[in-house]
């Protein structure tokens, strides 16, 4: 059902317009827009609180936003549960880390494959043709991914088991596991030693070139936004206060008033 | 050859008790509780299904026996046999060898339909809240055949022994042990090959991260529904096979006291483990022999139990395990998961 689709030259990987967000009386995302091109490596970067998470959990379909839209690959995604957004081809992390702690390395990410199944609950039972099929073609390239992210020797430990940095890793591989287009990484070095963050970089740029996908983070390191997003978008209160090339965004006067008394940059 | 040991071992089990039942070289009453026994195996690891493998908190399951049971039942009767309010059966009784199965599946089936009952509401509400609905689930199901009078209202129903005796006289077999261990073994194996595919275990993600599942592509309602229909439709066949073992049923019989039985079993047996589940169904159902001669006071002794368990092993005996990971060797013989 939920085929990931082609990419199209025509239509961006991601459009968002007029995107709002409020809960309640606290406004957390504010007329945000953004457009991100096929194959592009951007950033979001933000104050505490800033809002930057409520973006991708409104890209992704976890929230239904108050105002806006947002466009994936050119379809609007208004309404839509977020296991339908996946099938559009949006993958993401989450800030706090959430694999599925009590089931194997190597079934995270086989169940991360579940939206093209492309066999249901009878075929399972029956264990047709079309089951076996699918079965082994998804063992097959679960255990490819985890080989290319140096995982396979973990495949059948359990993630909580697995060092923090490893989980990391494991995450981001389960999120590229669905095939998608676009790729959102919610803070990717948090947590991470200096050593791991250079090993974080390393894997960030040779996934968006082996994985021919468009990568959105959002990174309170600022160094690692240095070395990698060609694009960076600062929000604060929820609204956008600057954009640019890394260089300009750390200077712009708006960003080191956002974030006097942050150390965090 | 290896592999099918465990194949093998089934059916000279399934053929042993048919011989000996046929020879009547177990008696009426062992044969009773073998046949408990398989309606407790298939109530338990469906429960499982649900409390065990997706997280939810289920306490009315008997509620969807209760469904299995009187369907199956009032099908029967209708079809096969001579009833007061019925009348003639529909159809030449000397059928209901063949139509028996389908009978007591279509009783199943009712009962995954009733299972709507739960699973609609699932795709918002969690946890307590969930167990209350499943609670009310129950009551609902109870209160609507009380209040049925065509089929016996709170008196109950009765004339499947009818149709059995319409079999056994076509052809003179222990209708019900084979029945019941035929569906039992049917039941496991549904809800095991279910449950091993990548497809079933969208079910545990929804367990361990309902949140990540969704976003990653695991279509959370749907799961939940196929869960919650499975399950239930699985204690409907329990319920037909139940009313067919006893002969009679009344809504009674498929209280909360049923309920709570079922969930024993699950947490005796251990979360999340199919071998578990029947593991402590088969030692649940002599225990409540074992005890019978203590009457009612075994309500007391049995709970007791339970907080002796939940103290000493929250897990259970099996705690989230198949034998096979408990026991490694087993492995040669059969594949667990
Ligand atoms: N579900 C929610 N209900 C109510 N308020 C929320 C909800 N989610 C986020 N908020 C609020 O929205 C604002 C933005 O939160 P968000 O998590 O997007 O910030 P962030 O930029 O990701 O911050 P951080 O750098 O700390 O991760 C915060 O004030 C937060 O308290
Ligand atoms: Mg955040």
């Amino acid at each position: 059902m939920t085929q990931t689709q082609t990419h199209t030259n025509t239509a961006p990987v991601l459009e968002v317009r007029g995107l709002t967000q409020r809960f309640g009386g606290l406004t957390a995302v504010n007329n945000f827009n953004v457009t991100l091109k096929h194959g592009e490596l951007a950033g979001l970067i933000g104050p505490n609180g800033a809002g930057k998470t409520t973006v991708f959990n409104l890209v992704s379909g976890f929230y239904q936003p108050s105002e806006g839209d947002i466009l994936v690959c050119g379809s609007n995604t208004k309404g839509m549960k977020p296991h339908q957004v996946t099938g559009l081809g949006v993958a993401r992390t989450f800030q706090n880390i959430r694999l599925w702690n009590d089931m194997s390395v190597l079934d995270n990410i086989r169940v991360a494959q579940h939206g093209r199944l492309g066999y249901g609950f009878f075929h399972a039972i029956a264990r047709s043709g079309r089951y076996r099929r699918r079965e082994d073609e998804v063992e097959r390239e679960a255990r490819e991914l985890l080989e290319v992210f140096d995982l396979l020797r973990f495949a059948d430990e359990y993630p909580k088991n697995l060092p923090y940095g490893t989980q990391r890793k494991l995450e981001i591989a389960r999120a590229l596991s669905s095939h998608p287009q676009l790729l959102l990484l919610d803070e990717p070095a948090a947590g991470l030693n200096s050593a791991d963050v250079k090993d974080l970089i390393r894997l960030v740029r040779w996934i968006h070139g082996r994985f021919d996908v468009t990568i959105w983070m959002i990174e309170h390191h600022m160094d690692v936004m240095m070395e990698l997003c060609e694009q960076i978008k600062v929000i604060d209160f929820g609204q956008t206060i600057a954009e640019g090339t890394p260089e300009t965004v750390r200077n712009h006067p708006a960003v080191i008033t956002a974030y006097l008394g942050d150390d965090n940059i | 050859m290896l592999r099918y040991t465990f194949h093998i071992l089934l059916i000279l089990a399934g053929g042993l008790i048919t011989w000996m039942a046929y020879e009547e070289m177990i008696g009426l009453y062992t044969l009773s509780v073998l046949m408990f026994m398989g309606v407790n195996i298939i109530m338990s690891t469906s429960l499982n299904l649900v409390n065990g493998y997706m997280g939810e908190f289920s306490c009315g399951h008997a509620g969807f026996m209760c469904v299995g049971a009187y369907v199956s039942s009032i099908l029967g009767v209708l079809l096969f046999a001579k009833d007061k309010v019925f009348g003639a059966p529909l159809l030449d009784p000397s059928l209901a060898i063949y139509a028996f199965p389908f009978i007591v599946l279509a009783g199943g089936v009712a009962a995954a339909l009733a299972g709507l009952l739960v699973a609609i509401p699932s795709y918002k509400t969690r946890g307590d809240y969930l167990a209350i609905i499943t609670i009310a689930a129950n009551y609902i199901i109870i209160s609507v055949i009380e209040n049925l009078g065509v089929i016996g209202g709170s008196r109950g129903f009765m004339g499947m022994k009818r149709v059995i005796n319409a079999m056994e006289d076509v052809a003179y077999l222990p209708w019900m042990p084979i029945w019941v261990f035929l569906f039992t073994v049917f039941s496991v194996w549904l809800l095991r090959r279910y449950l091993s595919s990548t497809f079933g275990k969208g079910v545990s993600a929804i367990c361990q991260d309902e949140v990540a599942a969704e976003i990653m592509s695991v279509n959370t309602n749907k799961i939940k529904t196929i869960s919650f229909m499975v399950s239930s439709g699985v204690a409907g066949i329990a319920g037909g096979l139940f009313a067919y073992v006893i002969g009679y049923v009344n809504p009674g019989s498929f209280n909360i006291l049923k309920s709570t039985e079922a969930l024993v079993m699950v947490y005796l047996g251990g979360m999340g483990s199919l071998s578990g589940s029947i593991l402590s169904a088969v030692l649940f159902t002599l225990l409540l022999e074992a005890l019978r001669p203590l009457q009612i006071i075994k309500w007391v002794v049995i709970p007791l139990l339970l907080i002796i368990l939940m103290q000493f092993r929250p897990e259970g005996i099996m705690g989230n395990k198949e034998l096979g990971d408990m026991f490694p060797w087993l492995k040669r013989f059969y594949k667990f998961k």
